[in-house]
């Protein structure tokens, strides 16, 4: 045995082995993730028992058992030779179109399409992150989707476009617009107000901070509430706006200031560096903040920013209460139809608004968490 | 002539100053909150003049280069710069900064742009030079801080040393009158000080005005015109280096001088 003080030097390399078996494979997983330790069995155990439980009754009733075809109630009522009846997926095949457009004329339905489509497309554009152009992705999604957007969807006859009042638009058309102005519409106010709540002007800090501590301290259905009952007490009668744009003004009042919290964050974690060295090249304010600051800021923001858009998404089943037809309501008017009376309807049709908002709320989520990724890999860009 | 002379003849010059003091510091005085930061500086900086400024940590020296800026205000006395005076005027403090380059101990470049955007970035936005031309500037500033091949990497991608070095290149892409340097070296792994130092010792011989806060003595040596030394926010001994090295006048310089040289 060599004291510790032998000089030694390495004679033979030392080639890579393979782990010890047992910690590799499957039941090597399963060993060190689920069964490691009484506690972890113990969990393991509950889980699957709650999967057991949940998930069979539920593919039975939305799948095994369930009506696909029809064209009335009779369709999905339980006959001697079919006593269980599932999801009547035949309501929702023939209200389909009802529940996407709600009472938007027939033959104008391709204008809802074309701005699904112009959205999707902006979509795309800004959440991809080495889209080329990204900052004309912006322009598009910020400027010219929300002119493009009101001249598709409300009309402008001089293009030949006839008017469609928005007490016609309903359904998922609906649900998308207030969520899509609740971001386009918000984020730059919010931007503003971040900035506003950082700047070095007191007035302007202070009328930021009341204006973003009182909105958030409100429940957004209270802001629905006044954005339609008290806006027009505030305007002349003329003025009135729609019912609709009022909800909008008021959705996008609320999640503005929410943002604005969201992206003060990412302002804050941008290093005070930055900005002096961007002001010691000569760059005034708006120029540091739109070349070198916010770039910077909304990146790291993404992710937050996705799980705002995510919570807007599912508020917007609030503007019911100020009698917008969005989704949930198209439902809700459909469900009780005597056409379509049966014990599962109603199911039936919560289990198709539910999917529709998980699988919405379920890819903003995947995509939140691969930003989180990237930017945690040191994506420097 | 070496290649060398031929690479540094087709340097540009830095920019002419309109007065013959490029800064001039009477009587400033600065607090932060009730820490007196900075107390009664007086410090006249000639056009093509290179001052070392040295002293302890929190002797005030990083925030007296800040002032001639305007990164940091100052609450008593004034400041000139190219005979501008820094007020509260916004006009003013940007038409400064605009010829006063500054390179930071941090680098502060712009992560999410390339080099070449890093460098083309202000040319473009603040004197409204078109892309072509500005980015054909980068390139020759690239090639004189000697790292032409790194112009479409981002900042992440190129070592410490590199990205000094870009970082006085982005500054002098705006052909500034007056460089200011606060702490370049202090945050480069020893190995990669050399190759910063040296491109501001070139930069030095072309005339450059310069202001630079630093420890590197060797470096202070070979290209400073007069050594500054602070402590305690004050300016305690202002010499040439060879009467500041050999024969310091005062106890607290002679004191910091042998701690730091060894």
């Amino acid at each position: 045995m060599p004291s510790p003080q032998t000089p030694f030097v390495a004679l033979i390399p030392i080639p890579p082995a393979p782990p010890p078996h047992g910690e590799r494979g499957v039941f090597g997983w399963l060993r060190a993730n689920l069964f490691c330790g009484p506690l972890n069995i113990a969990l393991t155990l509950v889980c699957v028992l709650l999967i057991l439980l949940a998930v069979p009754p539920m593919i039975k009733f939305l799948l095994l058992d369930a009506v696909w075809s029809g064209s009335d109630r009779n369709a999905c009522l339980a006959r001697p030779e079919r006593p269980v009846v599932g999801a009547c997926w035949a309501f929702v095949a023939e209200r389909i179109n009802f529940f996407v457009y709600g009472f938007y004329p027939i033959e104008e339905r391709w204008r809802v399409d074309l701005f699904f489509a112009a959205l999707a497309f902006g979509i795309g554009w800004l959440t991809w992150l080495d889209a080329p152009r990204r900052g004309l992705g912006m322009l598009y999604f910020f400027a010219v989707l929300p002119v493009i957007s009101f001249v598709l969807l409300y009309g402008a006859p001089r293009l030949g476009l006839p008017i469609v009042e928005t007490a016609k638009w309903g359904g998922i058309l609906v649900t998308v617009v207030v969520a899509a102005v609740g971001i386009v519409v918000a984020l730059p106010i919010g931007i503003l107000l971040a900035l506003g709540r950082r700047s070095s002007m007191p007035a302007v800090r202070l009328l930021s901070v009341i204006y973003i501590e009182f909105v958030r301290g409100v429940p957004l259905i209270t802001v629905l509430f006044m954005a339609s009952v008290m806006l027009p007490l505030f305007l002349p009668e003329v003025w009135s706006p729609d019912k609709l744009l009022r909800a909008l003004i008021g959705v996008a009042m609320f999640s503005a200031a929410y943002l604005a919290e969201v992206v003060r964050a990412g302002l804050q974690a941008t290093p005070r560096g930055q900005y002096e060295a961007a002001v010691a090249l000569g760059l005034g304010y708006w120029k540091t903040m739109y070349l070198v600051i916010l770039p910077q800021a909304l990146k790291i923001t993404i992710p937050n920013l996705v799980n705002s858009a995510i919570g807007l998404f599912k508020d917007t089943t609030l503007v019911f209460v100020v009698g917008i037809f969005d989704l949930l309501k198209t439902v809700e008017a459909s469900r009780i139809d005597p056409k379509w009376a049966t014990p599962v309807t109603s199911l039936t049709g919560y289990a198709f608004v539910g999917l529709f908002y998980f699988v919405g709320c379920y890819v903003m989520s995947r995509y939140a968490r691969y930003v989180e990724a990237r930017l945690a890999r040191g994506e420097q860009r | 002539m070496t290649g060398a002379d031929n690479a540094r003849a087709e340097f540009l010059k830095p920019a002419p100053l309109r007065t013959a003091v490029a800064v001039e510091m009477i009587d400033v005085n600065k607090w932060f909150g009730s820490f007196h930061v900075l107390r009664n500086i007086h410090l006249k900086v000639m056009g093509g003049e290179r001052i070392v400024i040295c002293g302890p940590s929190g002797s005030g020296k990083s925030t007296l280069i800040r002032c001639i800026n305007g990164l940091e205000e100052h609450q008593r006395g004034r400041i000139i710069v190219d005979g501008v005076e820094l007020t509260g005027d916004v006009k003013k403090i940007e038409e400064i900064r605009r010829d006063v380059g500054m390179v930071f101990q941090q680098f502060n470049l712009f992560p999410h742009l390339t080099v070449l955007e890093n460098l083309t970035l202000a040319p473009i936005w603040v004197r409204r030079m078109p892309r072509r031309r500005a980015e054909e500037i980068a390139r020759h500033y690239l090639q004189r801080v000697k790292i032409p091949e790194q112009a479409d990497k981002y900042p992440a991608q190129l070592s410490g040393g590199q990205q000094q070095r870009v970082a006085i290149a982005r500054a002098l892409c705006m052909n500034p009158k007056i460089m200011l340097f606060d702490e370049p070296t202090s945050a480069l792994d020893p190995e990669m000080v050399k190759e910063v130092l040296d491109v501001m010792i070139e930069l030095a011989r072309d005339g450059m005005t310069m202001i630079v806060v630093s420890h590197e003595m060797g470096f202070a040596r070979q290209v400073a015109d007069r050594m500054v030394f602070m402590d305690e926010g004050q300016i305690i001994e202002v010499n040439t280096p060879e009467a500041f090295f050999s024969n310091p006048q005062h106890e607290r310089t002679r004191l910091f001088l042998s701690q730091i040289l060894h």
